[in-house]
Order: structure tokens, then sequence, then C-alpha cells
């Protein structure tokens, strides 16, 4: 499948501070085409400013991050760079003064320059795909939070990209809007969307990830398989925090 | 007691003087307008955007012009720089005096529409790689525009009655031309309702038509419920 060598995203010491606070103390990892990682851990630790470095909404401090061939910290065109790195938020950030349909529309229009007729289309096929035809033509306030996430997924994925971005997806919903969400997150892993979320979501993380990355305080505390995880992980404190999160969310094999 | 028909009478034979002071209280108020909007839009860009002491000189300005009367301002624009050997038309210094009041209030409604649009759809539009510029025009800008509307009616409608202090200066505007009228007539009941009359009808009307399309452009859902 992979028509490159090397990882399609690989970052190298990552490091951030906001004034005196280090955010980030050299967090390395990296992802193959078609691979999912999921980031947990403790907020206030670090795993949004990862996501927001990689698409340099938050300028690093010091590292590397390689999307393929292009060093993004670095990088001129971070426009460019931009389109293929999809990014689901926590608070949606859907466009209030267009439709579902126009909100997906738009990126296509205004920063790929598609034709109108083109990335209506576009547009509709991705909203199918998240199961939301119904509502092509509400707007953000009239949806519920799980459809306006799905509209959100349904306008990253228009860009075609070759990353997805999750943070924090479904933290911002009612729980019984969670499952659709994740549901379109599973599907698109399957189809061999290549994917980095941070969650609290122990079930996705346990069914999809390829790979669980603990991180506490700035810094990568483990690395394994979902399995090795939750079953024996290495580190004390990993240990402590899933079984925080079993107690908060249940147990992560469901 | 004058009598109705008198009154009525009177009202028809000063109706032309009385639209010609209309005419330049119509242009005054658009030309104060749109001194208070292009300036206004400038500072408002330089508070939210621009570097400190950008920022800082508009706060000053914004300070400045709304604690100082209407009236005072005119006489100061109109007055003041003669003695500086500068002339100036009683027209102009009322759209000068009125302008830079007008701006400041501008500023600070073009500020608050600017900032009424959530940080979270700016960083979503840059995630799909549309630039500042981008952002500002396709997503900030739409909804700006919409909550611009009800303050520019409000503003309208303080800068039309302001325009009546013009009349301290000696511009033939609307209240004038009533006073040159009762002068000669000596019927200030009759002329001051007809100036009130148009008055109304000039701040009425325009408010209606900014409300209906305020009502045109709402965003479906948006009241309903939020969010």
């Amino acid at each position: 499948m992979k028509d490159r060598d090397g990882p399609l995203l690989n970052i190298k010491g990552l490091k951030k501070s906001f004034g005196d606070n280090l955010v980030l103390d050299g967090i390395s990892f990296s992802l193959d085409t078609g691979e999912n990682k999921v980031i947990i851990g403790p907020s206030g630790t670090g795993k949004s400013t990862v996501l927001n470095c990689i698409n340099r909404l938050v300028v690093p401090d010091g590292g590397e991050i390689w999307l393929e061939d292009t060093e993004i910290v670095s990088c001129s065109n971070i426009n460019e760079i931009r389109q293929e790195i999809g990014y689901v938020f926590q608070g949606f950030g859907l466009f209030h003064h267009l439709t579902a349909l126009r909100n997906v529309m738009l990126g296509l229009i205004r920063v790929k320059k598609t034709p109108k007729n083109e990335a209506k289309e576009q547009a509709i096929a991705k909203l199918e795909q998240v199961g939301l035809l119904d509502v092509l033509d509400s707007y953000p306030a009239q949806l519920s939070g799980g459809q306006k996430q799905r509209v959100a997924i349904a306008r990253a994925l228009a860009m075609e990209p070759k990353l997805m971005l999750f943070d924090e997806p479904t933290s911002a919903l009612d729980p019984e809007l969670i499952g659709e969400v994740l549901n379109v997150m599973k599907n698109l892993a399957r189809e061999g969307m290549t994917m980095l979320v941070v969650t609290h979501e122990m079930g996705f993380a346990r069914a999809v990830s390829d790979e669980i990355i603990f991180m506490e305080k700035g810094k990568i505390v483990e690395k394994s398989s979902p399995e090795k995880m939750f079953e024996q992980p290495e580190n004390p404190r990993t240990r402590e925090f899933l079984f925080k999160l079993d107690e908060l969310y249940g147990k992560g094999g469901e | 007691m004058i009598l109705l028909e008198a009154r009525i009478e009177l009202i028809r034979r000063s109706l032309p003087a009385l639209l010609g002071g209309t005419v330049i209280t119509i242009q005054l108020t658009v030309l104060i307008l749109l001194f208070g909007v292009f300036f206004g839009l400038i500072f408002a860009f330089g508070q939210v955007y621009g570097i400190k002491p950008i920022r800082w000189f508009v706060n000053v300005y914004e300070k400045i012009f709304r604690s100082i009367p209407e009236l005072v301002l005119l006489l100061l624009v109109f007055y003041g720089p003669p003695s500086l050997g500068i002339r100036i038309s009683p027209f102009n210094a009322a759209v000068l005096g009125l302008g830079l009041r007008a701006t400041a209030y501008m500023s600070q409604i073009f500020r608050g529409t600017f900032k009424s649009v959530g940080s979270d759809q700016i960083t979503a539009a840059y995630s799909l790689g549309m630039g500042k510029y981008k952002t500002f025009l396709f997503v900030i800008l739409p909804q700006a525009f919409r909550v611009f509307i009800p303050p520019f009616a409000n503003e309208y409608a303080i800068i039309l009655k302001d325009t009546s202090l013009a009349y301290a200066l000696g511009v033939a505007e609307l209240l004038r031309q009533g006073q040159y009228i009762i002068a000669v007539a000596y019927d200030p009941l009759t002329i001051f309702l007809a100036i009130a009359a148009i008055y109304f009808v000039l701040t009425f009307g325009v408010t209606r038509l900014l409300k209906v399309l305020e009502n045109k452009l709402k965003i479906p859902g948006i009241g309903v419920e939020i969010g």
C-alpha cells in the first residue's frame, strides 16, 4: 500500500513552553500510513498541544515534525500542509452561518479551488459517509452535538487529508451521542485512514488503536499495544491512571 | 388660535423649504456615517489585530470622543481652526465634528462584531488551510455583518438626530430651515411638529428597513438554541 518508505508522520524531540510552564518536554513518536494511535493521559499534560503543534496552530520551541518529506515546524507553506491534515476539535468549530453542506464545501471551494458543482458532490459524499444525508441544509444551531461533530469530521475528510487528528472529539457530547461519533471514527479506521486521537474513550482505544501513548507532564511515560497497556502496563503511573479511568468510564473492554 | 386650515396651508407652503433642509440633513447623516464606518473600521482593525501602541491610541481616542458633548465638539471644530488660520465651512465642520464622535462609537461596534465570532471557528478555518485573510473574509465577516446591523441601526438613528446640532453652526439643515419659517410665519408649534414628523419618518423608516434586513439574514436555529 505504501508508495514510499518511512513513517507518514514523524515527531522528534518536540518541546513547547507557555511562559514558565513546560508543556512538552521532548515528545517523539511516529505514525505509519494506515496506523491509528491514541494518546491518553491526565488533563493538562500537553496532549492537545501535541496535536496543535502538528498543524502548527501552536509553534513548537524545539524539535521536528515530519509529514512525509516536509518538516512542518520550519516549512513556509503551512496552509498547504494544513490541507493534508484533518483536524477535529472538542468544540466542533462549525461555521454558524453556513448549512452542514456549506460547511463541508467551504474548504473545497476557497482553499482547494474546486468548482462549485464538484465541491457539492464531494461534500454530499462525505456527509453520506458520516450518515448525515438528512441534514444537508440544516444550520449548526439546528443540529445535535453528535451531528455537529460528524459534520466537522466530514468537513475535515472533504479535504482528502493524509492524516486525521482528533482532539477529545466526544468530550463535549452528551453520553447518548458519543456512540454515533465513535462509530464514524471506527469506520474511518477500518477504511485505512491514518489517525491520531486524543481521547478518554478506552473502548474506542482498545477497538481500533495500534498503539496507545500514555503522556504525563509533557513526557511520554509509556507506549504499547492496547492489549499490553490494559493487561500489564509497565509503569505504575499508567496503571494508576487506567484504574482511575476504569472507575470513571467503565472497563476499556466493555 | 390659529385655524387648522391655516396650519395646513402653512405646512404646504413651507414644505419645499423644509424638504430642502431635509436633503441637507440626509447629506450630513450619510457623510457622517461613511466617515464613522470608514475610520471606525480602520480603528477597530487596529484595536483587534494591531500592535500595542495602535491599540493604546484607539483606546484613548475612543475614551476622549465618547466623553465630550457633541455640541462642544462641533463648536470646537468650527471655531477652533480659524484661530490657527484654517478656514472650515459650517457643513464640513458638522461632518468632521460628528464624524469624529461616530468613529469612536463605530470602532467599538466593529470591535464587538469581530470578536463575536468564536475562536473555535477561527481555529477550524486555519486547520482547513484558510489563511488569516480568507478566514476573515469567509468566516468572520459574514457573521460579523449580521451582528453589526442592530447596533448600526441604533447609531444611524443617533447620528440622524445629532445632525440637528449643526443648527448651532448655521448649517441650513432641517431644524434651521424650520427656524427661518417660524421667524416669518410665527407658528412654532406647527413648524416644530412638522420637523419632528420628518425626523420620525427618517429614523423609524430606515431602522424598520434595517430590521427587515436583519430578519432576512438571520441564521436559522440561532436564538432558538444557542451553540
